[in-house]
């Protein structure tokens, strides 16, 4: 995936992510309109599909809704780079599948519109701009499964499945 | 060790370690309004017919109720249906219903050595009560009522003592608020936050609920404080719920000790912490009240799942009482719980509410999040008792929120700028 990075600062908390007057629905496309309405009027209207955000220390804080990163996905945005990210949104981020990558660095270093690649594979980042490549840390093995399974309610599924069919 | 890391401990069946990552059973299982629908449709994807057990799942309709909208009234019925379907024996709706965080506390649904998820990220409040218990997402929620199970990483322990005495109308918002300002909105991040000290012991339950209430607006995963003499006070007046209670490991009050899953300890003392406001748009921008200067406000709001417990509206009514809402201001009480407004109408308190010129309101979450009953517009002003300032957190996105105390809001509302209660009571 290759797009255009959005870059905002510290703290984007989850009422600048989706505003709560908007969480009468949890349909992604309607969430997705409204997505960063009050931090950046600019960006529900202007985002493509492949674009990244790139952000500083505690990216998502503030409430679970996890109409945060339905309204993310929903833009198109094919990764959150972030120098640290809140825990809830960490957790629905990987619960939902919005692929989200931990490199102080990188969130440093990139600049906005600068026009970066992704692979989802590889995790290796490339800001095509500059030449810098970054590679995120790892996920423990338990989370790379709920990632590779399509999420934690896939991963559940599976296990409730496997479950029924071991029981005599 | 710490208290979080003795629970989940328990739980899991070994000494687990900080940064662990543990599948455990859970105890209760909680989503609202908002997020209950979006946890029920991805329940319905798991393929379980039935919740792990209907009365360990508890739903309250509290965030956008009574209806806002016909959006919102669409959510409420989702949630009321699913109960109905699933049998849950706890399920809230407009009447029966508060502010869950202050509801589930009061109705005795917690107690010491519990594991709670619920689908709102205040769900820390209940550590209050010597729980370990955290917000989580619908989809954790949906998992967590099909199975009864949720993964959870073990986090590190950050101790904030508070000793020595607390002034004339401190209470827990101030020590939170003043502890925020010093540790900041990432300075727990994922980990788990233990409140203590002589302060700490001293205050009454519905304080600390007030404390662990913000655990979350430091990035915490959990706050919790140990329980205590006063715990077991609270307790014994509570409904009895065996249901409910820990499925696996002691129900016992559980004894803070020294332990090296502590990465950090923070040491203030009380006696130098006067009545707080955290100025926009961060809940760590506190600074004593009678130091914010001049600033005109345009409403107040008093209550939540942080500042809505009797407790609260009692020292609200103390600064209120044979006083004017000043003109110009609009002042809004919301008891959390029936519970609470049947109690504040019976000792008197409401009546110095209206007879001050505050409007009193069912319970609902409505304002906190700018969802409804008193959403602010451009460039409006509120001291709130509330939990967050974020941008458009009540409302406009030019709007701005001062976090207070009960105390504070109301001597605010008093003299129609930001106010320490000092200025009004002498």
């Amino acid at each position: 995936m290759t797009g255009r990075v959005w870059k905002y600062g510290n703290n984007v908390d989850t009422d600048g992510i989706i505003p709560a007057r908007y969480l009468n629905t949890s349909e992604p496309a309607a969430l997705a309109r409204h997505c960063l309405a009050d931090l950046d009027p600019s960006f529900a209207a202007g985002v493509r599909p492949g674009d990244l955000i790139v952000a500083g220390a505690n990216f998502g804080c503030g409430s679970s809704r996890e109409h945060a990163p339905l309204a993310i996905k929903a833009c198109g945005v094919c990764l959150v780079v972030a120098s640290s990210f809140a825990r809830i949104f960490f957790r629905n981020a990987i619960n939902i599948g919005l692929p989200l990558l931990e490199a102080p660095e990188a969130a440093a270093e990139i600049q906005s519109g600068d026009n970066l690649k992704f692979d989802d594979q590889s995790g290796v980042l490339t800001n095509r701009t500059t030449g810098r490549t970054w590679t995120g840390r790892p996920f423990p093995v338990f989370l790379r499964e709920i990632i590779e399974a399509g999420g934690l309610v896939e991963l559940t599924r599976r296990r409730l499945a496997d479950e029924e069919v071991r029981r005599p | 060790m710490s208290l979080t890391l003795d629970i989940l401990s328990a739980r899991a069946g070994h000494p687990v370690e900080p940064g662990e990552l543990i599948e455990i059973d859970v105890d209760l299982v909680l989503a609202n309004d908002i997020t209950g629908p979006l946890a029920i449709q991805e329940f319905d994807r798991i393929g379980r017919r039935r919740v792990f057990d209907a009365a360990r799942v508890v739903l309250v309709n509290d965030h956008f109720t009574p209806n806002k909208d016909i959006l919102s009234a669409e959510q409420a019925a989702q949630t009321r249906q699913f109960a109905r379907q699933q049998g849950l024996p706890h399920f809230y709706d407009v009447g029966e219903m508060g502010v869950e965080h202050a509801l589930l506390p009061e109705q005795g649904f917690v107690c010491p050595g519990q594991v709670i998820v619920g689908a709102d990220s205040h769900t820390c409040t209940f550590g209050a009560l010597g729980a370990f218990a955290t917000g989580v997402g619908s989809t954790d929620a949906a998992v967590a009522m099909a199975t009864g199970r949720l993964w959870f990483r073990v986090p590190s322990t950050i101790s904030v003592n508070f000793e020595g005495q607390t002034r004339p109308w401190v209470g827990g918002k101030d020590l939170v608020l003043h502890a925020l300002a010093h540790l900041g909105v990432d300075g727990a991040l994922g980990a788990s936050l233990e409140f203590q000290g002589r302060a700490v012991s001293a205050l009454s339950v519905e304080g600390r609920l007030t404390m662990c209430n913000m655990a979350i607006e430091f990035g915490a995963k959990n706050g919790i404080i140990a329980a205590d003499r006063l715990t077991r006070a609270y307790l014994d007046d509570r409904p009895r719920r065996p249901e409910v209670g820990p499925r696996i490991g002691a129900a016992g009050p559980r004894i803070a000790a020294g332990g090296a899953d502590r990465v950090a300890a923070y040491t203030f003392d009380a006696t130098r912490i006067p009545p707080m406001v955290a100025t926009p748009h961060l809940p760590s921008n506190g600074v004593p009240a009678s130091e914010v200067g001049d600033v005109p406000i345009d409403q107040v709001v008093i209550g939540s799942c942080t500042n809505g417990r009797l407790e609260d509206l009692r020292l609200a009514a103390a600064v209120l009482r044979g006083r004017k809402v000043r003109r110009g201001v609009r002042c809004l009480v919301i008891p959390a719980t029936p519970t609470v407004f049947r109690q504040a109408v019976a000792e008197g308190i409401v009546e110095t509410f209206l007879a001050a010129g505050a409007a009193v309101s069912t319970p609902t979450c409505g304002p906190c999040l700018g969802g409804h009953m008193g959403v602010l517009g451009p460039g409006e002003r509120c001291v709130a008792t509330t939990n967050r300032n974020f941008v458009g957190r009540m409302g406009h996105p030019s709007s701005e929120v001062y976090l207070a105390g009960p105390a504070v809001a109301a001597a605010s509302a008093v003299l129609g700028r930001i106010a320490d209660p000092e200025e009004v009571v002498t």
